[in-house]
């Protein structure tokens, strides 16, 4: 990092060092390089060196083909596969919503700051009050007889079948806040002029949407997929414990990667397995970061400041 | 015309529906703890019919106070010490330039979605080698670890933007690169600050998994650990319960009021630079 900076520092530059010359960066990026490196990088070579051991000794692939032939495992990363589906889900909820608020100037504040609440409620407390919420004689099945709608009630959290979309339901609840105020933002500031325009040429408010509004927010909805598709794998973890008290259940009908991993680990005392759990999970969050990466570096190229 | 008023009274038809499904859960809680555990079971909707608040002194007498410290500890320690460690880091990568230098700061940004629960078992491992489980000290290390790379990413964007001759003309009073960090770059960076402030408590107040690993002793215990044991405590005392989660609710929604704009803002530079 250093030797870059001394051989490429353009002469402005070179004279400004000399006119201090000492340790250049090393001493600013210093502690923040000493943290990270200990975070990610010492935890990410321990971890991968813990998954090819067992009580120190070294066994190879064991570890993994352990977690892979065992069944809670691979339920779990169904479970997370299934979750993904909330991510479309979320698209069109928040672009729809994001919409309408950028189509109705008054109230707009009033309702972003009321749709966006959801996200900043910690998660343990969303799960707490829904988990009341979803009982078989909770509130929300309440309401559904109350409105004469009895026929819609369910088990909502106890029903196998149907307790991990509950869960979907949630995260759906909770994370589209983020989306709406994301797409927002870059709605305002798109030129006004155009949409002029086009009410001028006649265009319906679909026809205007989709071919003004949806093309500029491409690589937006992009990063917004990715960001949640990461949650979906990998940052669903608040959600199952606080809502089933760190069970995963009825059954294992909400047990997801995170949880594995949590209880392989700190109740089953099998961290060696727990690691390569991790490890298998890192990897496929990877395709995603690599993503994540991407559209950031793209990001800049289109709206760099 | 009559298309227009039709269109517009759908249009916000649809966005109070969608309040009113926002706002339900929110609903719920505050008024659950307000009401006794049977007038919140007969009608879970209605407004208390009387208003009390012994369910908030039940929450408080109990170790909730002891949680709510912690949680103060926790948070703002941590949000301290990565503010002060992510500005010294963007300002030595932005004063410094190198090649490859914002390549970098895409890979930094990036660790931001690595998954703590993949880092979570070799930091244990250390966390009781040392001795430190049931410390703060862990906890707060390794959320200023977990916190750095946006801060820094967001701090080097901003300090990039500061005109150079700025810069130029004070190095050539012979300013050194400390005197220009503290009497020019700091000065103006107030709103990327307050932005980062605001995200990163926000983050840290909520955080769950690393606390409930870490911090197993209840004297340590952070207010999101404490509240998922409280709920099976609890349980059948819903006002309680609810009222916990108000309090728990509180300090966030304060910060969120004080600072939504600078919130919406971090949240969009997260997205895209520029917006």
């Amino acid at each position: 990092m250093t030797a870059h900076a001394t051989s490429v520092a353009p002469a402005a530059r070179r004279a400004r060092r000399k006119a201090s010359p000492g340790l250049g960066p090393i001493p600013w990026v210093a502690p923040a390089a000493a943290a990270i490196l200990f975070v990610f990088a010492y935890s990410m070579v321990e971890l991968v060196k813990g998954s090819f051991r067992y009580q120190d000794a070294w066994v190879g692939l064991d570890n993994f083909k352990l977690v892979l032939t065992d069944p809670l495992f691979r339920t779990a990363i169904q479970h997370n596969a299934m979750l993904l589906l909330a991510v479309p889900v979320l698209v069109a909820f928040a672009l729809c919503a994001a919409i309408l608020l950028f189509e109705s100037r008054r109230g707009l504040a009033a309702y972003r700051a009321i749709l966006f609440l959801p996200y900043i409620l910690p998660i343990p407390v969303v799960g707490v009050v829904f988990g009341q919420l979803l009982q078989l004689n909770g509130s929300l099945n309440g309401a559904l007889d109350g409105l004469g709608l009895g026929g819609l009630t369910q088990d909502w959290l106890g029903n196998p079948h149907l307790a991990l979309w509950t869960m979907g339901g949630v995260i759906v609840w909770k994370e589209v806040g983020f989306g709406i105020v994301l797409f927002l933002a870059r709605m305002l500031s798109l030129p006004e002029d155009v949409y002029e325009a086009a009410k001028l040429d006649g265009a319906g408010f679909f026809r205007m949407h989709l071919k003004i509004t949806i093309p500029q927010m491409k690589s937006l909805v992009i990063f917004y997929i990715i960001s949640e598709a990461i949650v979906m794998v990998s940052w669903v973890f608040n959600y199952v414990f606080v809502m089933t008290n760190g069970q995963g259940g009825p059954g294992t009908s909400t047990v997801v990667t995170e949880l594995y991993i949590y209880r392989t680990a700190f109740q089953d005392r099998a961290p060696e397995l727990a690691s390569a759990a991790a490890v298998l999970l890192f990897l496929s969050t990877l395709v995603l970061i690599v993503g994540f990466f991407r559209v950031q570096r793209a990001g800049e190229g289109t709206f760099g400041d | 015309m009559l298309t227009r008023h039709l269109g517009a009274s759908v249009r916000h038809l649809v966005l109070l529906l969608l309040s009113v499904t926002a706002l339900a859960p929110v609903y719920l809680m505050v008024t659950g703890s307000l009401k006794s555990q049977g007038d919140f079971l007969d009608h879970p909707w209605a407004l208390p019919s009387s208003p009390r608040l012994g369910a908030y002194r039940t929450t408080l007498n109990g170790q909730f106070g002891h949680w709510l410290i912690n949680s103060v500890i926790v948070s703002t320690g941590a949000v301290v010490l990565t503010m002060v460690i992510a500005a010294l880091a963007a300002w030595g990568l932005v004063h410094w330039p190198f090649r490859g230098r914002d390549t970098l700061l895409g890979i930094i940004v990036s660790l931001m979605v690595v998954p703590p629960v993949v880092l979570l078992i070799p930091l244990f491992q250390v966390g009781a080698q040392l001795g430190w489980i049931s410390t703060f000290r862990i906890v707060i290390l390794t959320y200023v670890g977990l916190m750095l790379p946006f801060s820094i990413y967001l701090l080097a964007n901003f300090f990039k933007t500061i005109p150079g001759s700025l810069l130029e003309a004070a190095a050539l009073d012979g300013a050194s690169p400390f005197q220009v960090f503290r009497r020019i770059v700091l000065p103006l960076s107030g709103p990327p600050v307050a932005t980062l402030v605001v995200v990163n408590l926000l983050w840290a107040w909520n955080e769950l998994l690393l606390a409930l690993v870490f911090l197993q002793s209840d004297e340590k215990k952070t207010l999101m650990v404490g509240i998922t044991g409280f709920q099976s405590r609890f349980s059948l005392d819903i006002p309680t319960v609810m009222a916990g989660m108000v309090v728990a609710t509180l300090p966030l929604v304060a910060a969120y009021i004080f600072g939504q704009r600078y919130f919406i803002r971090g949240l969009t530079a997260g997205g895209l630079k520029g917006e």
